[in-house]
């Protein structure tokens, strides 16, 4: 990463996705790696499924700027259904890119994109999800699919630290521990850029 | 050596509360401050402080809480937001006439109505008429550090009133930022105990506190409290320079960001003033003359100071983020412009009511008001005094820029 250059990230999901928790924790591995972050969700009355929107500062000196962002240099999609309602590439930087929660193939998808020409990512996080945690938690693997995307952080030192953050979350319940290093791992892996 | 960590404002303000360890806490919950009691309530769990902490059935009562502790001699802190505020707002003017100096931690949120969680400053400017010192911050760390500073500016025997630690609703209170935290000892050295001369549960000293007064009695306190206000300033200017010496980290009643040439100059509070740097940093590349003054302490109002800080410059605008529907302008508008009568070659100032209800503004929104600014300096004429930012417009225009 280049020194003050600020990377821009804008998560959207569902509510109940946890797509504000992957923001809370990619500010959270950031940090832990010496950057400076910012991580916010952008509040209003939620409901479970109803769209909503989190972002990331990420810098190697502190932003002043408190406002949400709309010139994003990476986007992420936690919930594929959402590409017909809302404008996900919105300001998109044509050199950044979109990483989406989907089976399908980054081609398959570009059309729903309105008119954005810049690289696009797949990843099937609920398939990771399922088959590393039993059940439908897209947002880990997400988080690890943008960060292999973005290389905001260096894969191993990511992982690392996750670990860590995870003994420490997970202190009470140490046996899913394993299954979420696992769905980092494979959506390292399987992130396709078609 | 101070400690980096990553917090939200909020989780900042309760880890300063712990770190004080308060003798009262009146706490009732409020959408965007919820945060506070909640984390401080697992603090009370864990027995990492001795803090009795006081669930009430509104803020009314909390307030009320609050002022019956710091009263009986104890040391009291809440936290509220919006209609909370609105809802204490006898139990303000209770507090501040009774000289208790009470610390609060206000979220800032719109007041009804409609109804609305997000930010502005409407519920604290309402109360800025009630006695409170009022100190806002722009991140995380500055409503830490103003949280610690808060007692020894208000238990001060030559202010004695109370402090109202503001900072905006989920644009810092819920964004999760990096922040240098002290050590608790040298939070707990630099707080220090209360010890109030008076108090009621003093034995020697039986006292009625809050009890009628007559209009032969009633001016000469009021004059007495806005006499106290005055005093704050000195107080608040001396607590800053001590809360360097352990920090590192300067405060003043206001922070001046590129004014020493500046032309064009903003006036503004809280978390926006840091997307107004951004601006500026952008047009300082561009060799444009502009800076912007950060408001830090709004009661007492750095007068003067501020009038220095601004006489030179051409035109100034002043960035409300409260509507006072006076008409004319917002509070801090008000307070700025008549600032700035005696200034004999004063700036042409004018007044942008922004972000009410959490409409968000942005770098280059900034940008086109020091464009505006730019304008005004150059042809001499204000044009329209009194305007508004980042809404539309029922013609389906929109100044969204």
């Amino acid at each position: 990463m280049r020194k003050n250059n600020i990377v821009e990230i804008r998560w959207h999901g569902r509510g109940g996705q946890g797509a504000k928790t992957a923001c809370l924790l990619l500010a959270d591995v950031a940090f832990q790696s010496g950057k400076y972050v910012q991580g916010f969700p952008e509040y209003g009355p939620e409901r479970m499924g109803a769209p909503i929107t989190a972002y990331n500062r990420i810098s190697e000196e502190r932003c002043n700027i408190h406002s949400n962002i709309y010139g994003p240099d990476y986007v992420v999609v936690v919930d594929e259904t959402l590409l017909s309602s809302v404008d996900v590439t919105s300001g998109l930087k044509e050199d950044g890119a979109v990483i989406i929660n989907s089976e399908k193939e980054p081609g398959e998808l570009r059309h729903l994109l309105g008119g954005y020409n810049g690289k696009i990512y797949t990843v099937d996080a609920r398939k990771i999800s399922e088959e590393t945690l039993g059940r439908n938690f897209p947002n880990t693997p997400m988080l690890a699919a943008m960060v292999r995307v973005s290389n905001i952080i260096e894969s191993e030192k990511f992982l690392e630290d996750m670990e860590k953050s995870f003994h420490h979350k997970f202190a009470g319940k140490p046996q899913v521990i394993e299954g979420n290093m696992k769905a980092l791992r494979k959506s390292m892996e399987e992130v396709n850029a078609g | 050596m101070s400690i980096r960590e990553r917090l939200s404002g909020n989780e900042a303000v309760a880890f300063a509360m712990k770190q004080i360890n308060p003798d009262v806490m009146g706490a009732f919950p409020i959408t965007p401050s919820t945060e506070i009691p909640q984390y401080f309530a697992s603090y009370v769990a864990n027995g990492e402080v001795d803090t009795e902490y006081v669930p009430v059935e509104s803020e009314h009562s909390s307030m009320s809480v609050c002022i019956g502790a710091q009263a009986a001699g104890a040391r009291s802190v809440t936290a509220t937001s919006s209609c909370g505020l609105a809802l204490m707002f006898e139990m303000l003017y209770v507090a501040a006439s009774s000289r208790l100096p009470i610390t609060l931690a206000l979220v800032n949120r719109a007041l009804s109505g409609p109804i609305n969680i997000n930010n502005d400053h409407s519920d604290s400017m309402g109360a800025r008429d009630s006695g409170w010192i009022q100190i806002y911050a722009e991140t995380n760390q500055e409503v830490y550090d103003n949280f610690i500073q808060a007692m020894p500016i208000g238990e001060n025997p030559e202010v004695r009133l109370p402090v109202m630690v503001c900072q905006d609703g989920f644009i810092t209170s819920h964004a999760v930022e990096n922040i240098e935290l002290l050590e608790d000892e040298k939070v707990k050295k630099f707080v220090g105990e209360y010890n109030p001369e008076n108090y009621l549960l003093k034995k020697e000293n039986p006292l009625a506190v809050g009890p009628y007064d007559i209009s032969p009695y009633y001016m000469e306190h009021k004059k007495q409290q806005a006499e106290a206000m005055k005093k704050a300033k000195k107080v608040i200017l001396k607590v800053s320079d001590e809360f360097e010496k352990i920090s590192g980290r300067k405060y003043g009643l206001f922070e001046e960001y590129y004014m020493e040439d500046a032309d064009l100059a903003l006036v503004i509070i809280g978390s926006s003033a840091g997307t107004a740097k951004a601006a500026v940093d952008n047009l300082r590349k561009q060799g444009k003359k502009v800076g912007l003054v950060k408001i830090r302490v709004f009661r007492p109002f750095p007068m003067e100071e501020l009038a220095q800080a601004l006489k030179n410059t051409k035109a100034v605008a002043v960035m409300d983020k409260a509507e006072s529907f006076s008409s004319c302008g917002g509070p801090l508008f008000a307070e700025t412009r008549s600032s700035l009568y005696d200034v004999e070659n004063r700036p042409k100032v004018i007044n942008y009511v922004y972000g009410l209800g959490g409409r968000d503004i942005t770098v280059s929104h900034f940008e086109f008001i020091y464009d505006q600014l730019n304008e005004i300096a150059f042809t001499g004429n204000t044009g329209q005094i009194y305007r508004h930012i980042g809404q539309r417009e029922k013609d389906g225009d929109t100044n969204e820029l």
